[in-house]
């Protein structure tokens, strides 16, 4: 049976054709930094980060109506903390609140439930953006709104899906050789979302948890699968190959598929969730957020979100731009790729 | 932002739980899959996403072991 430190050498004395490996994930891309991955790697191997970090893809007209809602009177805006620190055109929640803006920050969206159900004459609006594993979660917020009759809550929502994403860098010719899949986004689809992306453009995937050891066995997997259209499941702990039934029917009963905007890529088809039509009463107005105006031309996160370029090829980064002062998305939440860069691979 | 945090359920209230991370005890919904007492479980933002199995570092190798030798 192979061990570790026979992976581990071949990690750092392979010496083939180079590779290039994009972990989609923004939890992947902090736990490589943090575990000093790279570090571990031949040069040969490149690990390049995706776009799944929620908070870096979310475009400016987002923040800007968030920052709307929440200095109207009656509102609070709840949200995660990252968002707080993301610029949108004018300013940042942080800024917004500075101003006296109502924003309070949570750690589990069903926090809004007691505030909503204690404060009948405010409306609590929840900043809901995220993937395939947070959207169920925002379902069942509804569903217990709903039966609770707390009808002072409403989503703005930024809910994007992984595979159209997936599918739109691939059809840019891009040079990735395979992906690290998400490791929290599989445990509620299955590995089955991969296997269509997989076939159509003959690229393999490995699905992986998140300590060190998962990781590099994802890597070695892509390795000796390249060129291969296998979907591997490493985090079998966690991921099934079928997606969790009770979840999808919840983002069915709730979500609607349809056309959504992503900081530095532009509008992807069917590539966003929203809330259905007879939901309405619980949308804070969520249709039609596609303007991303970059206040700082220079910012180069688009480019960094689809694996293009690195976070040392931007010219802001680690100068203009520091996790202090973030120019851009990718450097406000701690799972953007030029935020762990700063913060654990400067050399 | 799709982090989760592995924990143990303590126990059942409807569809809560209470759920021990480290000596941490924390209320999580859980209404998106079955569970019972004593079941290593995932959180992620305050919702028990999955009940964690039986998977340790010599299966990884496996299936790697596996894959080199098909």
């Amino acid at each position: 049976m192979l061990n570790f430190n026979e992976i581990t050498a071949y990690l750092k004395d392979y010496d083939e054709e180079p590779i290039s490996l994009m972990e989609v994930c923004g939890t992947h891309t902090a736990a490589i930094a943090k575990c000093g991955l790279r570090s571990m790697l031949s040069d040969k191997i490149k690990l390049v980060s995706g776009p799944g970090c929620p908070v870096c893809v979310t475009v400016s007209a987002y923040i800007d109506k968030l920052c709307a809602l929440s200095l109207m009177a009656g509102n609070t805006v709840v949200t995660f903390g990252d968002m707080m620190r993301v610029h949108g055109s004018q300013s940042s929640l942080n800024e917004a609140k500075s101003s006296g803006a109502s924003v309070q920050m949570v750690y589990s969206p069903f926090d809004i439930l007691k505030l909503a159900a204690d404060n009948p004459n405010i409306t609590y609006i929840f900043a809901a953006i995220g993937f395939e594993t947070t959207t169920p979660i925002y379902a069942l917020l509804l569903e217990q709104a709903i039966a609770k009759s707390i009808n002072n809550i409403k989503l703005l929502t930024s809910l994007k899906t992984m595979p159209a994403a997936l599918s739109w860098i691939c059809s840019q010719n891009s040079k990735i050789d395979g992906f690290i899949a998400p490791g929290h986004v599989s445990v509620m689809t299955g590995s089955e979302i991969y296997h269509a992306i997989a076939e159509k453009y003959n690229l393999p995937f490995a699905i992986a948890g998140f300590d060190g050891e998962q990781i590099l066995a994802a890597i070695y997997t892509l390795i000796k699968q390249k060129k291969s259209n296998k979907v591997v499941n490493l985090y079998r702990s966690a991921v099934n190959e079928n997606a969790n039934l009770q979840a999808s029917a919840l983002i069915k009963k709730y979500f609607v598929e349809d056309t959504a905007s992503w900081r530095g890529i532009g509008n992807i088809a069917a590539s966003g969730l929203y809330l259905k039509e007879q939901y309405n009463a619980f949308d804070a107005g969520s249709f039609g957020l596609d303007n991303d105006n970059n206040l700082t031309p220079q910012c180069r996160c688009g480019e960094i979100l689809i694996g293009n370029l690195s976070p040392n090829d931007c010219p802001l980064f680690g100068k203009a731009c520091m996790p202090q002062n973030p120019k851009g998305a990718c450097m406000v939440s701690e799972e953007g790729a030029c935020f762990t860069k700063f913060s654990y691979e400067r050399n | 932002m799709c982090v989760a945090v592995p924990g143990k359920v303590l126990s059942i209230n409807g569809t809560k739980a209470i759920v021990d991370f480290c000596g941490n005890k924390i209320e999580a919904e859980a209404g998106l899959v079955q569970i019972k007492i004593g079941d290593s479980v995932l959180v992620h933002a305050g919702c028990i996403i999955q009940v964690l199995s039986d998977f340790d570092r010599d299966m990884l190798l496996d299936i790697l072991t596996e894959m080199e030798n098909a």
